[in-house]
């Protein structure tokens, strides 16, 4: 970035001339330096940076894979483009972005120190007339009296003057606002300070290791004790950022440092505990913080380090520094209830399960499933707005996820609520289920009895799928109905048990489908009116017999939206796609936290770079270079005195203009400047 | 010819007595304040609120002495807010009760008047573009300080609204998308207000106006179309002493470069006319190509400055929130780009003299590049700064 500032300096006459020869070091000074590679340097810089947030980063290859396809996948992945800020040519782009800027302050500040020093006493008047900001009088003042003058008020101006005497004349140097000069070294200088920190907390040293075959990166996900020590990084690894996931009383003494589509093991000279991890809650139920206790086991302690972390809030032990990344399951205890959706309604079935772990469950139909746990959630908080509008948030208790799989692997998605939700006025058991994680729920809803209990809903379930119960309901039903001619009652009666049979098989849809198995097809309609009817006297018998059992006498309407209810579940049921219901009944919740552990000693030295960039910006912006060369000469006749006074500054020429209109009604007409133009308070604040 | 030396005033005045008795008063009442805020919220404050409230008291006060508009703006902004706050009392309800907090003195209600002012002053601005008289950009000027004044207000209301709405979420109002548009488009108006102050060129605002109009606009489709005016807790991670610093000092940089952006279109404008209409009225009512040039330089360098120390900041926060102080996360990656963008603009003006219409061009491509870091990020691109989601 070279840097010859324009109307700086000294002027145009007295530039030094280019009459070195140019040998080949100054040749690649000159290229490495020159403006040219830097602007094109930092077009690179810039394009690769819109590549980066474009081209999402550091996701798994797989899903680039898919996204792109095997030809683009390996083209990108040979680029470095999923990890384009660490790629080799990125680094080297900002590595050549030092040199260059190092190149350019190197073969700037001989001259700019020169200029500092240097008042250059020796201009010709003629060079001093071609400045824009330019003045000659003939003064009846003394020579000697009108410098002393001259002197005075560019003392008062804040400016540093020379005088040198040559033959005839006399010529007074000034300048001011030297420390903007240092503005242009410590912008510079800051650049390189702070990208030459950041490339030592990079991962470069890791990337040496692996490429000189030291190293090498681990693709499985495996645990800890099966990763080859060739996938470790060096204990003295001195910069590195990685992650770990730290269950509740569990410990580690390790970061995983992810590397394009794998990781490297970075070992910690000491262990963390995660003692326990908390979420803590405004009054809507949004998280207001996240922390994790931790514990320090350290060697070169006598005892452990307690500290408690929290997102804004991380622990600095010993140039390691640990936050609070992200959290998860860590392994929750789960106690479940699997009800058989069918005979074995009632039947108990006690499941322990544990986030992450999967197990197999024995069907009653002598198969076997496959549960695998996938997370547990001790809070869901669901934003609703009701009827007026406010916004109220709803709080739907512990959940947890799961996949239920048959021998083949094959198996949908659920979310099960563990207590009974409100809803329309009624307090269902839910259940989510769903084909993949991307798609939405559908829920089934189980319907809760008075206790908040499944107890009713199974009672009904048992007997409906119990054949002798269902004939017996039957019957009775057939015979109640007075509409039902006598000679009749039994045909009725077998009909309505096959019907509740059908029912409880399939739902509905099994009910249609044997009906037009054995109708023709135009009867079909008129047909199933009537079936659906014999089929909920039928399910209606059942549920009076249900209530009789319990003791109820006299059915509510309450009563009666509990068996519509029902119905509708058990119709669902063959939609769900499992022989059960997994009910939560308790659980220990284990959460683990999410730790970024990070060693940077590049750190100061970038917050350093940081503030020298900063204060030579303000330097830079905001103090003007100024420089002010007089020249006076004893008239021919010897009365009076030829001036010249020329000026220039590099920054804010037109404020420099008026300056230099004041600077010149002090000096050479030496008359007041406020009389003339007002308010000189204002334009000095403005120069400074 | 020659006077006595004594009559000359070249002699410059020390720093004190530059300071005039008004200054001193201004500087004793912003004093004052900051003094009775630490006796009424000290026990509230660690010192890092503390610093700030130090720093703010300075601040004002060093604006006050540097542009002395501030002085009466800044009162008369404070002794409205406070106004509010008293009428609040604490209870939230009465901003739809009480008929100060209702129509003109509540977060809500000053918002609403800002943009109202704002909008009004862009006409005025745009008239007197076409107008011989300066009366109607006299008016734009007035509107826009009442309209800053209003936005500052609003959100210094707003504040308190957020202690009344929950006093465990209470938090500064430049947490999200609305909150800091509202700044913007105050902070922009005042940063131009100042400029015209100093270089007396009222025509600038006909197209400064204009994209602070276009914020306004956004600002308001926002808050009817997604309700974002609803004070809503804060995420984990925006609960830092950073947030305070960080954010104002960012729209600084934003509001500079906007300035910077739509000088360049009166640049090219002018540029332009004289070419094709050298007589035109219009043509001579837009000021010279030299100002506009130098106080589009002035902008950019305000700017360039503040957005330098905002994105340091950034990253000092982002060491302490996420783990590095570079992630090269999208918006981070953004302002890498836009702070190159505006480096290579001094560059190009420092060392190689560039003036002219190239110069306007590259401003005003830096305002998409500025709106892309500002908004784009956050709507196109997924990463940490995901907050304030369009």
């Amino acid at each position: 970035m070279s840097n010859n500032e324009q109307a700086a300096g000294t002027p145009p006459a007295s530039r030094p001339k280019a009459a070195r020869q140019p040998r080949r070091t100054r040749v690649i000074v000159d290229f490495m330096g020159s403006m040219s590679l830097a602007i094109t340097l930092l077009v690179a810089l810039a394009i690769a940076s819109v590549i980066g947030t474009v081209l999402v980063q550091n996701e798994p290859y797989t899903e680039y894979l898919m996204d792109y396809g095997p030809f683009w996948h390996e083209i990108f992945a040979g680029m470095g483009l999923y990890q384009v800020y660490s790629a080799t040519w990125f680094v080297l782009v900002v590595a050549f972005l030092v040199i260059s800027t190092s190149f350019c302050v190197y073969r700037q500040t001989p001259g700019l120190l020169k200029d500092l020093r240097r008042y250059n006493t020796q201009v010709k008047e003629k060079s001093l007339r071609a400045f824009n900001s330019s003045a000659t009088a003939d003064l009846d003042q003394s020579r000697d009296e009108f410098l002393k003058h001259a002197h005075k008020v560019l003392k008062a101006q804040g400016f540093r003057a020379r005088e040198k005497s040559h033959d005839g004349h006399t010529v007074i140097a000034a300048m001011r606002g030297r420390w903007n000069r240092m503005g242009y070294l410590l912008t510079h200088v800051g650049i390189v300070v702070i990208c030459v920190g950041a490339l030592a907390d990079g991962p470069t040293l890791l990337k040496l290791n692996e490429w000189l075959g030291n190293i090498e990166i681990e693709t499985r996900s495996v645990p800890i004790s099966e990763v080859p020590r060739s996938a470790w990084a060096p204990k003295s690894n001195p910069s590195f950022r990685g992650s770990v996931e730290i269950p509740e009383g569990a410990s580690a003494n390790v970061v995983f440092l992810p590397m394009r589509e794998g990781y490297f093991v970075q070992p910690l000279p000491f262990r963390v505990e995660l003692e326990e991890f908390r979420i803590e809650r405004f009054s809507t139920g949004t998280e207001s913080s996240y922390e994790s206790d931790l514990i320090i086991h350290d060697p070169n302690r006598d005892e452990p380090l307690h500290h408690t972390i929290s997102v804004n809030h991380p622990l600095i032990y010993n140039g390691y520094a640990i936050y609070q990344a992200s959290f998860a399951d860590g392994g929750t205890r789960l106690d479940i209830d699997a009800i058989p959706l069918g005979a074995e309604a009632l039947r108990e079935l006690e499941i322990p399960g544990r986030v992450f772990q999967e197990m197999e469950v024995p069907t009653p139909d002598g198969d076997t499933r496959i549960i695998e746990f996938i997370n547990f959630q001790l809070e869901n908080v669901v934003p609703l707005l009701d009827e007026d509008g406010v916004r109220e948030n709803r709080h739907m208790g512990p959940s947890f996820d799961f996949r239920l799989m048959d021998r083949t692997g094959h198996g949908l998605y659920y979310r099960n609520y563990k207590h009974p939700a409100l809803q329309e006025g009624a307090m269902y058991f839910l259940s989510g289920v769903r084909e993949s994680p991307a798609d939405e729920f559908h829920y089934l809803f189980l319907p809760a009895d008075a206790n908040d209990s499944l107890e009713r809903f199974r009672t009904y379930l048992a007997m409906l799928h119990n054949a002798e119960v269902r004939t017996a309901i039957a019957r009775q039903v057939a015979r109640d109905d007075d509409t039902v001619p006598d000679e009749q009652t039994q045909a009725i009666a077998t009909t309505t048990a096959e019907l509740m049979g059908l029912f409880a098989r399939g739902g509905y849809m099994a009910v249609h489908e044997e009906i037009e198995r054995r109708v023709p097809a135009e009867r079909v309609e008129e047909v199933r009116d009537l079936m659906i009817r014999i089929l909920h006297a039928g399910l209606q018998g059942l549920y009076m017999e249900v209530l009789q059992d319990e003791g109820v006498v006299s059915i509510q309407e309450e009563e009666q939206r509990f068996l519509e209810d029902t119905i509708s579940a058990i119709n669902a049921i063959s939609l769900y796609q499992s022989p059960f219901f997994f009910h939560l009944t308790d659980f220990e919740h284990r959460e683990a936290s999410g730790l970024q552990i990070a060693r940077a000693p590049g750190q100061s030295t970038v917050y350093t770079g940081s503030v020298m960039l900063i204060v030579g910006i303000f330097l830079l912006f905001y103090v003007s270079y100024q420089r002010l060369w007089i020249m006076a000469r004893r008239q021919q006749d010897g009365t009076g005195t030829h001036v010249v006074m020329a000026g220039t500054s590099n920054r804010h020429q037109v404020e420099f203009e008026e300056r230099f209109a004041h600077l010149k009604q002090w000096i050479i007409e030496q008359k007041p400047v406020d009389a003339a133009s007002g308010n000189t308070h204002a334009s000095n604040n403005k120069n400074d | 010819m020659s006077v006595p030396h004594e009559a000359l005033d070249f002699e410059r005045p020390g720093i004190l007595r530059r300071i005039q008795p008004r200054d001193w008063a201004y500087i004793a009442l912003t004093i004052a304040v900051g003094l009775i805020a630490h006796w009424q919220y000290g026990h509230m404050m660690d010192r890092y609120d503390t610093g700030g409230l130090i720093l703010a008291v300075a601040l004002s006060a060093w604006m006050g002495w540097f542009w002395r508009p501030w002085q009466a703006f800044s009162i008369i902004v404070g002794a409205l807010a406070l106004f509010g706050i008293w009428m609040y009392g604490d209870d939230l309800a009465r901003g739809s009760t009480n008929f100060w907090l209702n129509y003109v003195g509540s977060g809500q209600a000053g918002v609403m008047w800002m943009s109202v002012f704002l909008y009004l002053s862009t006409v005025a601005y745009v008239t007197g573009l076409f107008s011989r008289s300066d009366f109607p950009t006299r008016v734009g000027g007035a509107f826009a300080w009442i309209g800053a004044g209003a936005g500052l207000m609003a959100l210094l209301v707003r504040w308190r609204e957020i202690y009344l709405t929950d006093p465990t979420w209470g938090y500064i109002p430049v947490a999200n998308l609305y909150e800091v548009f509202i700044l913007l488009a105050a902070l922009t108006t005042l940063m131009y207000l100042y400029y015209e102050s100093r270089t007396g060129q009222r025509t600038m605002g006909a197209f400064v106006m204009l994209v602070i109009a276009a914020s306004v606009t956004f600002l308001l489709w926002y808050m009817w179309d997604r309700q974002a005016h609803e004070i809503e807790p804060l995420v984990p991670a925006l609960n830092s002493w950073w947030m305070k610093i960080h954010v104002p000092t960012n729209f600084v940089g934003y509001g500079g470069f906007a300035i910077a952006a739509m000088l360049g279109v009166a640049y090219l404008v002018k540029h332009r006319l004289e070419r094709t209409r050298p007589d035109a009225a219009i043509t001579q009512r837009i000021p010279s190509k030299e100002a506009l040039d130098s106080v589009m330089y002035k902008a950019i360098a305000i700017g360039f400055a503040f957005f330098t120390i905002a994105t340091v900041l950034g990253a000092m926060w982002a060491a302490e929130a996420w783990g590095g102080y570079w992630t090269w996360d999208p918006k981070e990656t953004w302002s890498l780009i836009l702070w190159l963008t505006y480096a290579a603009w001094l560059h190009m003006r420092f060392t190689k003299g560039w003036r002219g219409p190239v110069m306007a061009w590259w401003a005003i491509i830096g305002l998409f590049v500025t709106t892309f870091t500002f908004l784009g990020v956050n709507m196109f691109l997924s990463g940490l700064h995901s907050y304030g989601e369009l």
